[in-house]
């Protein structure tokens, strides 16, 4: 008798449930991902899909559930967390470059003191990820100096420069101008492409049929409905979700 | 004029006190007024506390109340040191607490989004303040810490009160002997406006060179 090849899911969210007040953001999530896969969560805003994107490095704690990555339950805040985090990569809406230093020191700072790689190797690094996302020549330039989508580029370049086993990406293009939003999707169909397990929490659909393995939709704190894009966008099962798209794809 | 001129050496001598009580309470309260704020922004609710309190005694008392208890009960209480040192510790600690408040306010413009890029990162807190937080906070408050270091330089004339012959100090001993109040004291009200633009100037510098682009 054969054994199945049983991966443990990089991401495991089990009954997660979380109220901001007397809101009701997460109601039961149940989620997997698998390593390699891509994962894109769509959803009305005020759905939850960001608060879930932010569960799984406990930015946001959950009230309930289990959360499990690379089959280790998130640790309380402290030290433990922070070595997970290290190994979780994260792009926010806003960037959140650090405005005091220069690309090249905001994507050297973390292996510099948190893996305490040395400096030339983690500079090395640093310029290959900076040439990787294609903003190598602003490498000594600082974060306000650059465009949204070259700061968003220098922001994927720094998570990686940890070597996530997994990225999460908060609506990475929404803070973008329309013609800045392409240069940082394609790099992040590249970085699907090369096989990072993402979980991207996003509004363009585009990138959506284009990369994710899975579409996750979500509404009112739900999951109501996961589906491989191709079936998701062309046979949508439940009526939200059939709602949802017709108001965003209508434009 | 010819009192000051004759009396260069020992006015000299005493302005050579003066910077050097402002140049180390300066570094001292500055490094102790970042510790504090650290401490008041600290997830320890002991540390928030104390700090809280710390910063609420030395800015409700007044220095020279502090000065002559200092020089007057240390000693009683077994801790003898030089005047000169005794003058710098108070200082240190008085304007640290103003230290503490100018940058707490500058850690309020630091962008809660930093903090979170940083844990994202795996940066623990104190990493986070130290490399993240504390630099843009400081940043963003050059211009009043260098007011706070004007006010330290205007108090290091209260060391006069308790022996320690720095510039005020001095400048009275000459007018004893020479009774000329009005060049003397003009002098030594120049020399204190002369260093106080100095820093002035200088903080405006920094906080040109210094400055986060937004």
């Amino acid at each position: 008798m054969s054994t199945p090849m049983v991966s443990t899911p990089m991401v495991r969210m089990r009954g997660v449930d979380k109220h901001f007040g007397d809101l009701h953001v997460l109601r039961s999530i149940d989620l997997d991902v698998a390593p390699r896969e891509v994962v894109v969560v769509i959803g009305p805003s005020g759905s939850g899909k960001s608060t879930l994107c932010r569960t799984i490095n406990r930015l946001e704690p959950i009230d309930a559930g289990e959360i499990r990555v690379d089959g280790e339950p998130l640790p309380e805040e402290g030290p433990q967390l922070a070595q997970l985090r290290a190994d979780v990569g994260m792009v926010f809406q806003s960037f959140n470059l650090f405005g005091h230093l220069s690309v090249l020191d905001n994507v050297m700072l973390a292996p510099l003191k948190v893996r305490r790689v040395a400096k030339a190797t983690a500079r090395a690094e640093a310029m290959t990820l900076l040439e990787r996302v294609g903003i190598a020549d602003k490498a000594d330039r600082f974060p306000a100096q650059l465009s949204g989508g070259q700061q968003q580029r220098a922001a994927i370049a720094r998570s990686l420069a940890m070597h996530p086993k997994l990225m999460l990406f908060d609506e990475p293009t929404s803070a973008l101008d329309p013609e800045m939003v392409n240069e940082v999707l394609e790099v992040m169909t590249s970085l699907a492409a090369d096989g990072m397990t993402m979980v991207v929490v996003t509004h363009e659909m585009g990138f959506a049929r284009r990369a994710a393995d899975r579409v996750v939709f979500m509404d009112a704190g739900q999951i109501v409905e996961e589906a491989p894009p191709a079936e998701f966008f062309d046979a949508t099962r439940s009526e939200r979700a059939r709602s949802f798209l017709s108001n965003v794809l209508a434009h | 004029m010819t009192a000051v001129i004759e009396n260069l050496d020992p006015l000299l001598r005493a302005l050579g006190t003066t910077a050097l009580i402002l140049v180390v309470s300066a570094a001292g309260s500055l490094v102790l007024g970042v510790l504090v704020t650290v401490a008041r922004v600290s997830p320890i609710p002991v540390l928030r506390g104390a700090a809280w309190a710390y910063v609420q005694v030395f800015v409700n008392i007044p220095l020279l109340a502090l000065l002559l208890l200092a020089v007057f009960a240390l000693p009683d209480a077994g801790l003898l040191m030089p005047l000169l040192t005794t003058v710098i510790v108070v200082l240190v600690v008085y304007e640290a607490a103003y230290v503490a408040e100018a940058v707490r306010s500058g850690i309020n413009t630091v962008a809660p989004g930093q903090v979170e890029a940083a844990r994202a990162l795996g940066l623990r807190l104190s990493q986070t303040l130290r490399y993240v937080v504390v630099p843009q906070a400081v940043r963003a408050v050059v211009q009043p810490l260098g007011n706070v270091m004007i006010a330290l330089l205007m108090n290091t004339a209260l060391a006069a009160t308790v022996g320690v012959v720095e510039l005020t100090s001095a400048v009275n001993k000459v007018n004893l002997v020479e009774a000329q109040p009005i060049p003397i004291f003009t002098a030594a009200g120049l020399t204190y406006m002369a260093l106080a633009l100095a820093i002035g100037l200088g903080a405006g510098r920094i906080e040109k060179k210094v400055a986060i682009h937004r």
